[in-house]
């Protein structure tokens, strides 16, 4: 079963959305609550790095009885170091934006350790994709 | 606890017209409609009470035990909640309100609340366990069951304590026994502000029970409001020294009434939908670094109670103004003596989640089902009319994938089916009545806003 989300660069309120949605999903495949916390982190981590950082941006889920795959595409700055980004700790995010609460330097972080498999791509001026797999059982 | 799931929310057939408001107004999509009548799923019922609220012809009703059950025994005690107190105007003082309830025939009164101290001590002390944050009350029952059934992820997060009323009961129990009077003809009766406490009492295991019955407050208030009204001499002035209660124990019920009294960053939150959209929240990992959360299925706590007669803005003032008169030095009060022994039995077993979003067991199966239901969905009307018997189209799609209900039931898929000539008319008239009753079709003056309504 495929779910897509639209996320708008800077609208904060709207962050989350995916993450809900999928956890409603996930509690009537009567996935394991444990599971489903991660996954709902490690989703909504990455919807607010794409409100945080980029443009514009997508989400894919693709859900089966096995596991949940999200595939996170973003129209943005891009990551040009990806292993400092996945530094705990670091941050790029500006002070409006950490002002908020956001912009600790743990998103991708906390999505590596809430996933079971993470794939971060990115091209510097054009934008980030970011790929979770977590299986299920 | 709870493993036997009581409810006490109960349709009236004979006054139930089937109008839906009650199966709009649940807040866990518990109600369907059935040959007429609203019914209640028991798996999905959390006794909150919104649909005896949203029921314009009082068709929902919380069960109670006879009255006359009081006189069995021959000392006959009131656990009653303090909202009650504040159901009746400030000229008319505590005293006068429990000689009144002892005039209907208790011959002891005790308030609900009595042992807030003891509960509060004991949710302090979780503090320092390693238990998952934000630690809820598991003061509402009806919240309690909300977490079960829709956040079963967040069962862990409830303090596993006795609610007062659970504890003061046990006090009471002892007191009476310690004063030398025989178990077997001692009678405790809860004075209940809504369907949730009654429930929640009835699911506890026979031999934990120490509440011999339960009287609704809307029953009582008449009663004493009786009293009142026909007893001859003047009132006299509150002096704010009844037994000694203390505000905190006073206001515990109230909104506030628990999250004023614990550590750190308290959040007090009431109203079922209010609750609902919090925890969804919390439950997003969109809420951090909170300590403790009241929860309170109705609003303003439990002065908007099903079971309250007064309107719960005047309820609540009138307690916080009972308690702002209360003075300082309070004398020692007898529970003070029972303190050690209740808060040594104040636990109880972690709870249980209960989900009723599983669509199945096994999630392949869940899986199945959840793709059918989604392709349901693609026929489905979208506007949520209630004309199938369901509250949503996404109930009803649930509903068929559980085989109980059909998608014919709905009203547009009729019409398509007619259209394209898959039913007769006769049949479409068969699955409204299905629905709706047998003579829902036929003109009826008597309903409600009709020529001859009759009330």
């Amino acid at each position: 079963m495929k779910f897509t989300y639209t996320i708008e660069g800077g609208d904060f309120s709207k962050a989350g959305h995916a993450s809900s949605s999928v956890k409603k999903v996930l509690k009537q495949l009567n996935v394991n609550s444990k599971v489903i916390k991660r996954i709902v982190v490690a989703l909504y981590e990455g919807e607010v790095n794409v409100v945080a950082h980029a443009y514009r941006g997508k989400i894919e889920a693709d859900i089966n009885a096995e596991r949940i795959y999200v595939r996170i595409e973003d129209e943005g700055p891009g990551i040009p170091d990806i292993g400092l980004a996945m530094t705990a700790g670091y941050s790029t995010a500006s002070e409006k934006v950490r002002e908020m609460g956001f912009g600790a330097g743990m998103g991708l972080p906390n999505m590596k350790k809430n996933t079971d498999e993470l794939k971060v791509t990115s091209e510097v001026d054009k934008g980030t994709t970011v790929e979770m797999t977590t299986y299920l059982k | 606890m709870h493993n036997d799931f009581h409810h006490a929310l109960v349709v009236d057939n004979e006054l139930c017209y089937g109008c839906t408001h009650c199966m709009m107004a649940c807040p866990t999509a518990a109600i369907r409609i059935d040959n007429g009548k609203a019914v209640i799923i028991d798996e999905r019922c959390i006794d909150c009470g919104e649909c005896m609220k949203a029921c314009p012809v009082d068709a929902i009703f919380v069960e109670q035990d006879d009255f006359k059950k009081i006189f069995e025994y021959e000392y006959r005690i009131a656990i009653v909640p303090a909202v009650f107190l504040g159901q009746f105007s400030k000229k008319i003082s505590v005293k006068e309100i429990v000689d009144a309830i002892k005039e209907t025939g208790f011959t002891h009164v005790f308030l609900a609340e009595e042992s807030a101290e003891v509960i509060n001590e004991v949710m302090l002390n979780e503090y320092d366990s390693d238990r998952e944050r934000p630690l809820i009350s598991p003061f509402c029952p009806a919240v309690v069951r909300l977490i079960q059934v829709k956040f079963p992820g967040m069962v862990e997060n409830i303090i596993p304590v006795k609610t007062p009323v659970d504890s003061t009961a046990m006090y009471v129990k002892k007191y009476m026994q310690d004063k030398g009077l025989p178990e077997k003809r001692t009678g405790i009766f809860y004075v209940t502000p809504c369907a949730a406490k009654i429930a929640a009492l009835k699911s506890i295991p026979e031999d934990e029970i120490v509440i011999n019955g339960v009287i609704n407050m809307d029953m009582l208030y008449n009663k004493v409001y009786h009293i009142f009204k026909t007893r001859k001499g003047g009132n006299t002035i509150e002096d704010g020294s009844f037994t000694g209660i203390s505000p905190k124990v006073l206001k515990w019920s109230l909104t506030g009434g628990e999250a004023d009294n614990m550590k750190g960053r308290c959040l007090a939150i009431d109203e079922v939908h209010n609750v609902t959209k919090f925890l969804e929240r919390v439950e997003d990992g969109d809420i951090i670094n909170v300590d403790f959360l009241e929860l309170r299925a109705c609003d303003h706590g439990c002065a908007g109670g099903v079971l309250m007669t007064e309107n719960r803005f005047l309820t609540v003032e009138r307690i916080r103004t009972k308690a702002d008169r209360i003075k300082e030095d309070l004398p020692e009060q007898p529970i003070e003596k029972y303190h050690g022994h209740l808060k040594a039995n104040a636990g109880i077993s972690e709870i249980e989640p209960r989900s009723m979003f599983k669509l199945d067991e096994d999630m392949e199966e869940a899986y199945r089902k959840m793709q059918r239901i989604r392709h349901l969905m693609c026929f489905l009307p979208a506007i949520d009319c209630g004309a199938c018997g369901a509250p949503n189209c996404q109930s009803l799609a649930e509903d068929v994938v559980k085989g109980k209900a059909h998608l014919s039931n709905c009203i547009f898929i009729q019409r398509s089916m007619e259209k394209n000539r898959k039913l007769s008319n006769e049949h479409a008239i068969r699955l409204i009545e299905k629905v709706w009753g047998k003579d829902r079709l036929d003109k009826n003056c008597n309903k409600k806003g009709a020529e001859n309504e009759t009330d």
